[in-house]
């Protein structure tokens, strides 16, 4: 097939990468990032902390498998993706597979990219591209698509959060008889199908809730990748998803969960005083990603930006104290100040490669939280179990 | 490389059986021994040793993976059990004892099922069978190798996908790598063509499969490297887990080289104790070893296959493996490594299209039932106009790869519209982009066929258009941390170089490519030595090689490691871009000799003796004109390039002649011809395989001894040389000869002769660096009949024993660095024997016989106090059983009948069973010699030869091919067959056979002396 340039990615530092539009015909702007995961395209373009980037997968062959379809499961859940919809600004690759095959795909990556009325280029050299980053450290960018100019747009200077948080609380339980009994009307927010349990401010039905006899967790959703519900759902727990910015204390509930997300965390001021409160009450809590920096902040410990951030599948992590070493699915730009952190706390895992900090915990009290992804989608399952540590640490937690 | 001086503290040249390695336990009393570094040979006799309470009783302690856990790896029903217990699914299998059970238990599981043979280096014996007749086939040769066979259901279309795994003794365990083989279920992995990463799998069935791995290992207890395969439905994310190997294996090696990341270092150093987190990433230098690549890359792995070698063999791939070799190619798209790989080859393609090559006409059946040439007919089917789903529903090649197949067919229809002037800039760009070769595109743009203008009017064209290849490094991180990494490759899909280039002194070694029958690992080791001289004078080191399985592609052997094509563009490309002193062509063996004049035509620096006159060695008309000035001799010969003229000579200096072509490479189509018929049938191979290079035809001289000298000269003197003799009379192949230094039964004039002769051509070809002559010699009569001006397969060979560095003192020549030294290499207190390791085995039907042909896969050296003991030593190495009892005789014509006469009293009188055909037997008979007649297998009468076979009641097969009436051929082809089917020693040559016998006479297993590398002074 043979094509003309005409399209470009041009960065905020002047230089520019050409190359070749495969999906929608917009030009863009957004925090350009790369990411060095060789698979699970359909699961990271669908991560709300990707929110405002341009992202540039470092795998050079992409679209193989084309992407699956938006079936979902018993909870309202979509199999195959990580939220409900594309959150990258714009998508920069080496070589896109225009056919694509596998026995689960229902249309390629530019069909679906395109519904989203996402960008995508590809014919880049991203392995220069992605060096310029690690030197310079992440830039602003723009995807121009037959010269249409747009201005460079700075996402970390806005509350991403706030973007892709639920506007309303969910409930996520398997219990048939409380479906039921929890009106159904109400029309979803999120996505055209109708996930199957949610829930509304609605005084009875938070009386019905409190009722529920299983653990049930509350999830504050700063961007939450759906597989953090399914693998709280897999351990039996009822959960409550909340926007970030939430009072969640009208629940009885046994833990929190503080989901990951896109950009600054001292944005999320809201979500930081209320798990102040949280920590005061000794509720036990765990943060995954985001949620490490927003529970580290609470804490009182301090943030900063990386220069370039973790965005890969194979960070090893080792667990303080010990010679074990997981293998963790990242994808972050801020990281805590291990040094910052008060007494009473202590680094849990650190990064092998350059010493960032890669968790938190308290010494004596129920609050952990991780720098990488337990959940995984994409990446690999090594850290899953510390779920069960979160069950396990709220199932011995006598309040 | 393993062997050389410094590797190890002590060196043994000894077979890796347990006799020996016990011999060399009980002598060092070693603390600890790896078992899992040496393949599947190592392993076994690993487990040998074990189990006979060898290791127990020396006190030996076996490091990382223990032998239990090998154990639950290699014993069918005890893999199965321990992996059912952590809910893993298995391949539904039965490990059975008897040809009755086998076909029960395939009752049960339906067919087809697959045999395979338990503890088995590359699958031997393994095969799929539809029906009960075709199991019982495999089967009764299956338990030759093995009493026990495991019949499993065949899931024959499936994915193959492996993974590489990693664990500490702390129960740390990664994944370095997953591999997909593009070949589906059914092909060896051996036999398929791999890419890293897997293309075709999602995230979830990536990570499900890692996760299982990860689970499965440590259920086992690996410590140390493995390989998981497994097989997964194309159609959901069904898996069966196929095997575990507890060793480094060759996709262990082939996973180090697509990563980066040194498997086998890190094994060892795991084995030791260590653990992931305290040792580096050794690319990087700045982060750990406990993580798991990231490419930004995509390599190919293809086998190379040498099938056209072998007589009768056949030539579809499948469950068992026949490939001799392999190639990698690195790049940024699946077209471009798919091309670059295939040129790797070195089979004569250019790519994937614009070949000459022709595949099976039958393309139906060759994309169902595959050939070495599969991937050839998929573009061929393109080429007509099939369909991607009707390519897909024969060949159940995932689509994806098929897609990506089509758009190379599509670019070269597109290419064939144009010509070099109207050529749109964005057709010549996505050409390279995928793989195409400016040769590959010159012919579609030219009509002419003057190739090599044309493809550097292209390469003009394109540089004009400023399309350059650039140079990445694989860095294992994806650029997401500097490395220092000085591995490398070249690709077209990008637009900046990841390196600066400098302008120190540096010079280009080029590597041996893929090993095949011919080219192993001795030009490997000669490539390496010369990259050690070379640093060793302050010289940046750049190596080009793309074979996976050499030392010379580890990156930290030379300054730069470009894992890239051979050929004359892409070297003339890096050349461009290093501007080195020079280049080094002669010791990769025949593929960079081949490029000297090429380059030297672009005004490239060879270094070394003048390409000129490795020019004059080459063809054949210079050369034979210096012989007749320099008075040597040389066998009669001819350029014929009619049929004709072929005969009238052959006739004139009368049958046998030797057919060969022009240049040389392992004596490919090389045949003797004893009669008319001979010639005409040949002659048609010959010309096939180069049409540029007429057939050139010469006397072939029977009964004659061959010998060989290796040299060093610098300006046309002579530094160093080592002469060898063969065991085996002219018309074997010398890489299939047995060679032994110093001579042992060379008459004192002749070596005389020989030297003079080597002193003659150093100074007219003014050789400076490594060259080789072979000689025919009868009585004293002595002619040339082959000399190259490179390192020869031999060199590592006399360098060992010689203990003089040949490549050393050869390449420190070149940059006119010669020591005044007097090397002793004919008077030495010891002897070297250096053999052939064939592996007829596994190629079906092949004819396990020694001839002008080259055929043997690799090859052992031995040292002993005579020559009978190194002998004896290296026939163990490859393999060889001192035969019990029974030998059965087949002996021959007439003169090896009288030949070997000596050698049956002597086997009689010590008290072997002698069994023979008709004609031996009344030979021997007549001679006082008894022996006990077995009909030939055509005869169909008990007791026959084959009956005996069979039933193992031989130890000892002799069979000399006697004429080549074809009845006759049958009957010995038959029993050759036999006996290497059912894994009994075959001797088919009079001269080995009669050392053999001898030997065997003389000593016997404690006579051969336990004594390192060191220990012969």
């Amino acid at each position: 097939m043979l094509l003309k340039k005409n399209a470009k990615l041009v960065l905020e530092d002047g230089s520019i990468f050409y190359g070749y539009s495969f999906a929608a015909s917009k030009s863009i702007s957004g925090e350009v990032v790369f990411s060095t995961g060789m698979v699970g395209y359909p699961e990271s373009l669908t991560d709300p902390s990707y929110k405002g980037q341009i992202l540039c997968l470092t795998y050079p062959l992409i679209g193989n498998y084309g992407v699956p379809s938006n079936e979902t499961d018993k909870h309202g859940l979509p199999k195959y993706f990580e939220s409900y919809k594309i959150h990258i600004q714009g998508l920069v690759i080496s070589d896109y597979s225009f056919n694509y095959s596998h026995w689960n795909a229902k249309k390629s990556l530019a069909e679906w990219l395109k519904e989203y009325n996402i960008p995508g280029i590809f014919g880049v050299d991203t392995r220069e591209l992605t060096k310029k980053l690690r030197e310079s450290g992440t830039m602003l960018g723009k995807i121009i698509i037959n010269d249409k100019d747009v201005r460079f747009y700075d996402p970390n200077k806005e509350d991403l959060v706030k973007k892709v948080t639920t506007k309303k609380p969910i409930l996520y339980d398997s219990i048939k008889k409380l479906k039921k009994s929890i009106s159904t009307k109400i029309k979803d927010f999120r996505d055209t199908k109708n996930p199957k349990d949610f829930l509304v401010d609605n005084n009875s039905i938070i009386k019905k809730i409190n009722k529920i006899k299983a653990k049930k967790i509350v999830l504050i959703d700063c961007g939450v990748k759906y597989n953090i519900i399914r693998c709280l759902l897999k351990r039996n727990l009822t959960v409550i998803l909340v926007p970030y910015d939430y009072d969640f204390f009208k629940f009885d509930f046994d833990g929190i969960l503080i989901s990951n997300g896109p950009g600054d965390p001292k944005i999320c001021e809201k979500t930081i005083k209320n798990i102040k409160k949280a920590i005061d009450k000794e509720i036990p809590i765990f943060g995954i990603c985001l949620g490490n920096q927003i529970l580290a902040l609470a804490a009182g410990a301090d943030t900063y930006k990386l220069k370039y951030g973790h965005r890969s599948q194979n960070q090893p992590c080792v667990m303080e104290g010990t010679k074990r070493c997981f293998i963790t699915t990242q994808n972050h730009g801020f990281a805590v100040d291990t040094e910052s952190l008060p007494k009473g706390w202590e680094p849990w895992f650190t990064n092998a490669n350059d010493g960032t900090n890669e968790g938190i915990r308290h010494k004596t009290k129920p609050f952990m939280s991780e720098q990488f992804h337990s959940e995984a989608t994409p990446g690999p399952v090594d850290t899953e179990f510390l779920f069960d540590e979160f069950v396990e640490m709220i199932k011995k937690w006598k309040r | 490389m393993q062997t050389s001086k410094g590797m190890a503290d002590k060196i043994y040249f000894l077979p890796v059986t347990p006799y020996f390695v016990e011999q060399v336990i009980k002598k060092e009393k070693p603390d600890g021994i790896m078992l899992a570094f040496g393949g599947q040979t190592a392993l076994n006799c690993g487990v040998e040793l074990y189990d006979k309470g060898i290791l127990k009783r020396y006190d030996v302690e076996v490091l990382g993976t223990q032998v239990q856990t090998i154990k639950d790896t290699e014993d069918r029903n005890l893999f199965i059990k321990r992996l059912t217990e952590i809910n893993v699914n298995v391949a539904e299998s039965k490990a059975v004892n008897s040809i009755k059970e086998g076909i029960k238990v395939a009752k049960k599981i339906k067919y087809p099922v697959m045999a395979r043979v338990a503890y088995a280096l590359g699958g031997r014996g393994s095969g799929i069978a539809d029906n009960e007749k075709e199991l019982k086939e495999i089967l009764t040769k299956a338990f030759s190798y093995s009493n026990q066979i495991l019949v499993e259901k065949y899931l024959g279309g499936w994915k193959e996908v492996e993974y590489e795994v990693v664990r500490d003794s702390y129960d740390n365990c990664i994944t370095v790598c997953n591999m997909e083989n593009l070949d589906p279920m059914g092909i060896h992995t051996g036999e398929s063509i791999v890419v890293a990463p897997s293309q075709t799998l999602t995230n979830a069935e990536y990570h499900k499969l890692r996760e299982i791995a990860i689970r499965v290992i440590r259920h086992l207890g690996i410590v140390g490297e493995c390989n998981i395969q497994y097989a997964l439905d194309p159609e959901s994310e069904d898996y069966k887990v196929i095997e575990v190997n507890a060793r480094l294996s060759r996709s262990s090696a082939l996973a180090s080289k697509a990563t980066g990341y040194p498997l086998a270092f890190i094994a060892a150093k795991l084995a030791l104790g260590y653990s992931l987190t305290e040792l580096e990433n050794s690319i990087t230098k700045t982060t750990k070893a406990c993580f798991e690549p990231a490419l930004d890359y995509i390599v190919i792995k293809i086998p190379r296959w040498d099938l056209e070698k072998f007589k009768k063999v056949s030539f579809q791939i499948g469950s068992e493996m026949k490939s001799v070799g392999e190639v990698m190619a690195i790049g940024r798209n699946f077209e471009e490594v798919l091309q670059k790989a295939l040129r790797m080859l070195g089979v004569g393609l250019h790519g994937l299209v614009c070949n000459s090559i022709k595949t099976n006409d039958n393309l139906n059946s060759e994309l169902k039932n595959p050939t070495d040439k599969r991937i050839l007919a998929i573009a061929q089917a393109l080429e007509k106009s099939y369909s991607i789903n009707k390519i897909y529903s024969l060949s159940k090649i995932d689509k994806w790869f098929l897609y990506k197949i089509k758009n190379i067919v599509d670019t070269e229809k597109e290419l064939k519209k144009h010509n070099i002037k109207n050529i749109p800039k964005e057709l010549l760009k996505l050409a390279k982009q995928q793989g195409f070769s400016d040769f590959q595109i010159a012919r579609r743009l030219f009509k002419n066929k003057d190739h090599e203008d044309n493809l550097l009017k292209v390469r003009n064209l394109r540089k004009k258009h400023n399309i350059l290849p650039y140079v990445k490094q694989v860095d294992t991180l994806a650029a997401e941390y500097p490395a220092k990494t000085n591995y490398l490759y070249l690709t077209y899909n990008g637009s900046r170089d990841d390196i600066k280039f400098d302008n120190e002194n540096s010079a280009i070694v080029l590597g041996s490519g893929a090993y095949r029958i011919g080219s192993s690992v001795e030009f490997d080791w000669c490539c390496v030595n010369a990259v050690l001289s070379l640093k060793d004078l302050k010289y940046k080191t750049i190596m080009i090689n793309y074979n996976p399985e050499t030392v010379s592609t580890d990156y930290d052997v030379c300054d730069r490691l470009y894992f890239e094509e051979m050929t004359f563009e892409r070297v003339l490309d890096i050349y461009e871009k290093e501007n080195p002193n020079g280049i080094v062509v002669s010791m990769g063996g025949q593929i960079p000799n081949n490029l000297a004049m090429r380059l030297h035509k672009q005004k490239v620096k060879i270094l070394g003796t003048s390409p000129l006159n490795i020019d004059n060695a080459e063809d054949r008309h210079k050369f034979s004109k210096l012989c007749d000035e320099l008075n040597i001799d040389q066998p009669e010969w001819i350029e014929a390039t009619t049929i004709k003229a072929a005969e009238e000579f052959a006739n004139r200096v009368q049958y046998p002649v030797l057919i060969r072509p022009s240049y040389v490479l392992s004596g490919a189509a090389m045949s003797v011809a004893f009669n008319k018929k001979d010639l005409d049938r040949y002659l048609q191979k010959a010309t096939e395989v180069s049409k540029e290079h007429p057939v050139v035809i010469s006397k072939f001289i029977t009964n004659a001894k061959e010998i060989e000298i290796d040299l060093v000269a610098y300006k046309g003197k002579t530094l160093i040389y080592a002469i060898s003799e063969h065991v085996e009379n002219a018309g074997v192949h010398s890489g299939d000869a047995t060679m032994v230094l110093p001579p042992q039964f060379t008459y004192i004039e002749t070596i005389r002769r020989i030297k003079d002769i080597a002193k003659k051509l150093a100074a007219a070809l003014e050789i400076t660096g490594p060259f080789n002559i072979q000689f025919i010699a009868k009585a004293n009569e002595i002619k040339v009949i082959e000399c190259n001006l490179r390192a020869s397969r031999s060199f590592p060979f006399v360098s060992k024993v010689t203990k003089y560095n040949f490549i050393d003192i050869a390449t420190k020549a070149m940059l006119d660095i010669v020591k005044k030294e007097r090397y002793n290499t004919l008077d030495l207190d010891y002897v070297g024997v250096k053999a052939p390791q064939f592996s007829f085995s596994r190629l079906h039907g092949a004819d396990p016989i020694l001839s002008v042909e080259m055929a043997s896969t690799g090859e052992v050296a031995c040292l002993g106090k005579n020559i009978n003991e190194a002998f004896l030593k290296s026939l163990l190495s490859v393999g060889f059983k001192i035969p019990k009892k029974n030998v059965l005789l087949s002996t021959g014509p007439v003169k090896s009948k009288a030949y070997l006469l000596e050698s049956a009293k002597q086997l009689r009188k010590m008290n072997f069973n002698l069994y023979a055909t008709k004609g031996t037997h009344d030979f021997l008979k007549r001679n006082g010699v008894d022996t006990k007649v077995l009909f030939w297998p055509l005869e169909k009468k008990e007791p026959n030869t084959l009956t005996y076979l069979k039933e193992r009641k031989i130890d000892l097969t002799i069979n000399i091919p006697k004429n080549f009436e074809e009845e006759e051929l049958e009957n010995d082809y038959l029993i050759r067959r036999r006996s290497v089917d059912f894994n009994i020693p075959l001797l088919t040559n009079p001269q080995n056979t009669k050392l053999f016998i001898e030997s065997i006479s003389k000593l016997k297993m404690k006579d051969l002396k336990i004594k390192d590398w060191e220990g012969y002074e």
